[in-house]
């Protein structure tokens, strides 16, 4: 019932705009305009009491100029395809967005990431999220093992299904692109979530999580929104921390840790949802690489921009004297280091003295 | 050997030579160096021969102040032998004058007068006449008549070269239709093609800048092309002036100084040279350190250096404008527009200048844009006092500083040294009392750094505008650009609109019609800048262009 009344409600927000800031104007011979909200690191500010990066406000305008015809189309098409999904409770995925442009002569998309653009803008400038227009990312949500009960729904029944994260064996669960429906059962003590599918696996391995009663998640690398949404409603709703253990280097500090943190730049309009304020992060930091005397890889050129512009321009790293010490220490070290390098001290080093002894000092850890 | 040589040492050798030594005449030079008066080749030499005609029909009718009708006749004898006859409706000569202008070298009017004029030494209608003798053994066959109270005569000349004198085989009083004007005909050798620098050609540039000429001219294959009067307008009627103080050469000054009857260099100044008062003829003397009262027949060479010295210090207000006639920025532009079919034309008539004394005008128009090839080569078309100017281009002073002129500045290509690449015909006129010309046969201007300095100007002053209408075409064409990739897409905006609000299709045409109102309502305007040319003849246009591929000649003189 409350799903039928929200469809109702994105429908007839996509014809006020079509209606209101389009087709009246045209009527009287004036500009038609849509306005959106610029998605990018310039324009978001963090608050440390919201926890995440809100959009401050400048916003980008499509209309009948050279430079912005072509989207002020596409955004219009891709409304009204999203309108007609809506209405039909079907749902399109990115992919198939991009295709279906196809059939648009001079409108088409000439590659995916241009329609994901044009997405993202619909979803800023209605301030509703992609999956309430309809639209589904390929992409894969993230695993999940250890101490948890996820309560899904049978898609024929209705009927409530327990999935118990303990028995995936050497599996994990798969996080679901949606996860607003799921319920949770833990008694875990701990979210650990994890840079590297690598890392996943040998603690998933040793069974890491029984020994110490926490839930592992996967995020493969930036971690998607699904895997996102699903670690801030697990901890918000179980009261459990999270701990995240990425890579020590710029990508595993400024992108990983931070987008889960407090989401990002480009999705700066639907961060409130997709982030996780609570998450600390546990290692490794580029203290650990010093004190665990772990082996090194030098510093690309990349990697030196990556910290300096992080420095410079995210407000988020800028806001924490402790992170601005730890990219300055990094830089100035000029190397980083993979989790993995922990196994320099054995396999199972980090099961049996990394994680156990970080855990025992909260004062190692970065906000 | 050696007995021989011990003979002549024995007489001094310049005994010998000076048997051999003797004046030579005028026409035996020229016998021998005709090239030097434009006879270099058949093709050439019956372009120059017509050309010496017209030039001379146009000055006397001019200086008559008679609208200028001239019938130019070139009739094909044999493959290498051809029959000129140029006709006008001129002033005529006096019986007594007949044979010397036209059987005596170096003899005229326009020599010792300083004013604007097609033919200036007194040569070319006479070289005609001889070269037509060296090359048939023909005499000329002149006819004039002075009015219709006078009776018309006929002469057939030939040029005693020895002696450089007329000598008459016939002389007789002739029924002629005519009132007044004057008919010469010539045979002579010559070859006949059509293409650049050939007669149709030389008439057709001279008629795009004297629009107040008619010229009924049949060509060797019996085509008759009537180039029309445009205009009843004479030119403004040429006043002849003295020299100007400004770029006098030493030589000249001192026999001006030993010729005068002027009684102290202050009045020698102020009776010998235009634009010279009292007031300046003093500040002259004070800034050469000469005394105003001092007899002319006492300056030494020294004092004549001190004295032109004092002359470039001076100020001295540029010649008068009376002594040239230029063609004018209109005129120019119009006749550029008869035959060439471009999108922008201007004009530029730039102001009186001296160089060594002589006045002169530089005029420049460009016509750009529109049929023309935009891979060739600048076209060129050079006139000295209204007279085109065929041969000798990369010899010429216009071309020079065409060359010079940075036409990257203007929109075009241009590597060093070479003319500009692109859609483009450039004009130079440049009118002066005394054209210098780099040789007799008057092909190519000599470079004075003044006259080249002016027509750099005239060009910059033309290539400016150019600049502007290409930069404002290129924003136009861009704007143009713009506004049909916006248009491209405002469909799709209809068919978007129609399904998000279930409109109906004659709603969604009219969304397509609104947007595009409510675009150029944005966007403005757009300018239409090209050149609407209605005077443009296409039959003028092609006349002298089919060029007939027939072996040699044909790319000789192509610089």
């Amino acid at each position: 019932m409350k799903k039928k009344s929200s469809q109702e409600e994105v429908v007839k927000k996509i014809e006020s705009i079509a209606k209101d800031d389009i087709y009246e104007k045209i009527k009287k011979r004036k500009l038609p305009e849509l306005q959106m909200p610029l998605r990018a690191l310039t324009n978001v500010k963090y608050d440390p009491k919201d926890g995440f990066f809100e959009l401050v406000g400048k916003m980008k305008e499509r209309t009948l100029t050279a430079s912005t015809i072509k989207t002020f189309a596409q955004t219009l098409r891709m409304m009204a395809h999203a309108k007609n999904i809506v209405e039909n409770d079907d749902i399109t995925t990115k992919r198939e967005m991009y295709y279906i442009s196809k059939n648009w002569a001079e409108a088409m998309f000439k590659e995916q990431p241009e329609s994901d653009t044009v997405m993202d803008d619909m979803e800023a400038m209605m301030m509703v999220n992609r999956e309430q227009l309809g639209f589904i990312p390929e992409e894969k949500g993230g695993e999940v093992a250890g101490k948890l009960i996820v309560v899904d729904k049978d898609t024929d029944t209705g009927k409530d299904l327990r999935i118990d994260c303990t028995k995936f064996g050497s599996g994990a669960y798969s996080i679901p692109i949606s996860v607003e429906h799921l319920k949770f059962e833990t008694d875990a003590k701990f979210i650990l979530a994890i840079e590297t599918a690598g890392m996943f696996q040998r603690l998933l391995k040793h069974n890491y999580w029984k020994k110490a009663n926490c839930i592992l998640v996967s995020m493969g690398g930036v971690p998607t929104r699904a895997c996102r949404r699903f670690v801030r409603r697990l901890s918000d709703e179980r009261k459990i921390p999270v701990y995240v253990f990425t890579d020590g280097d710029m990508y595993g500090y400024a992108n990983i840790y931070r987008t889960l943190k407090v989401g990002s730049g480009n999705a700066a309009h639907i961060n409130e949802y997709f982030c996780v304020p609570q998450a600390k992060f546990l290692g490794v930091t580029p203290q650990d690489i010093i004190d665990y005397k772990l082996p090194t890889h030098p510093l690309k050129d990349v990697d030196i921009k990556r910290g300096k512009d992080a420095l410079k321009n995210d407000p988020f790293i800028q806001h924490h004297k402790e992170w601005r010490n730890a990219l300055e220490q990094m830089n100035k070290m000029k190397v980083r280091a993979e989790q993995q390098a922990l196994a320099k001290w054995g396999l199972n080093y980090v099961i049996e003295k990394y994680l156990p002894d970080k855990l025992k000092k909260p004062n190692t850890w970065l906000p | 050997m050696a007995e021989e040589e011990s003979k002549r040492e024995e007489v001094p050798i310049a005994i010998e030579l000076a048997k051999k030594q003797r004046e030579i005449s005028i026409a035996s030079f020229f016998e021998k160096n005709r090239h030097l008066l434009g006879f270099d080749n058949p093709r050439k030499s019956l372009l120059t021969s017509i050309k010496e005609a017209v030039d001379n029909s146009l000055d006397a009718c001019e200086e008559a102040s008679i609208l200028p009708e001239i019938n130019v006749e070139v009739v094909e004898m044999t493959e290498t032998k051809f029959r000129v006859i140029v006709e006008d409706n001129g002033p005529g000569i006096v019986k007594k004058q007949i044979p010397n202008i036209f059987a005596k070298l170096l003899y005229g009017s326009k020599f010792f007068k300083l004013s604007q004029s097609r033919g200036q030494q007194g040569i070319g209608i006479s070289a005609s006449v001889l070269y037509a003798q060296l090359t048939t053994g023909k005499p000329a066959r002149i006819t004039s008549r002075i009015s219709k109270k006078h009776p018309s005569y006929y002469y057939e000349l030939h040029i005693d070269t020895q002696n450089n004198k007329p000598e008459i085989i016939k002389e007789e009083e002739v029924e002629w239709g005519k009132e007044h004007g004057t008919r010469i005909e010539l045979d002579l050798e010559g070859s006949y093609q059509k293409g650049d620098q050939s007669i149709d050609q030389y008439l057709k540039q001279t008629a795009i800048v004297n629009p107040h000429i008619t010229i009924i001219y049949t060509n060797p294959k019996a085509e008759q092309i009537i180039f029309a009067r445009a205009s009843e307008q004479m030119p403004r009627k040429v006043v002849e002036i003295k020299p100007h103080p400004y770029g006098i050469e030493i030589g000249v000054l001192l026999s001006m100084l030993k010729l005068t009857e002027a009684r102290t260099l202050q009045s020698f100044l102020m009776n010998e040279f235009s634009r010279v008062g009292s007031g300046t003829a003093k500040q002259i003397c004070e800034n050469a350190a000469l005394l105003p009262n001092t007899k002319p027949k006492d300056i030494s060479r020294d004092m004549a250096e001190k004295l032109i010295e004092g002359i470039k210090k001076t100020k001295i207000i540029a010649p008068s404008v009376d002594c040239i006639s230029p063609i004018g920025q209109e005129l120019l532009e119009k006749g550029m527009k008869k035959e060439i079919n471009a999108e922008f034309y201007t004009a530029v008539t730039r102001p009186p200048e001296v160089y060594r004394g002589n006045p002169f005008i530089v005029e420049a128009a460009i016509a750009y844009g529109g049929q023309q090839n935009p891979e060739e080569s600048m076209k060129l078309l050079r006139y000295a006092n209204r007279v085109p100017l065929l041969y000798q281009q990369g010899a010429c002073a216009i071309t020079r500083s065409i060359i010079n002129t940075m036409w990257r500045n203007y929109g075009l290509s241009q590597s060093k040294g070479a003319l500009p690449i692109g859609p483009v015909s450039v004009v130079v006129h440049i009118a002066s009392v005394w054209v210098p010309f780099t040789s007799e046969s008057k092909e190519a201007i000599a470079h004075y750094p003044e006259i080249i300095k002016e027509i750099k100007l005239a060009l910059q002053e033309c290539g400016r505008k150019l600049a502007s209408y290409v930069g404002k075409k290129r924003r136009l064409q861009f704007e143009g650009k713009k506004r049909d990739y916006i248009k491209m897409f405002i469909p799709h905006v209809g068919e978007a609109l129609k399904e998000l609000l279930k409109l109906t299709d004659k709603d969604e045409k009219n969304i397509e019609e609104l947007l595009e109102e409510i675009l150029e309502k944005k966007r403005g305007e757009m300018e239409e800048i090209e050149a609407k040319n209605l005077e443009y003849d296409e039959e003028f246009a092609k006349i002298g262009k089919e060029v007939e591929t027939e072996e040699g000649e044909n790319n000789e003189e192509k610089e």
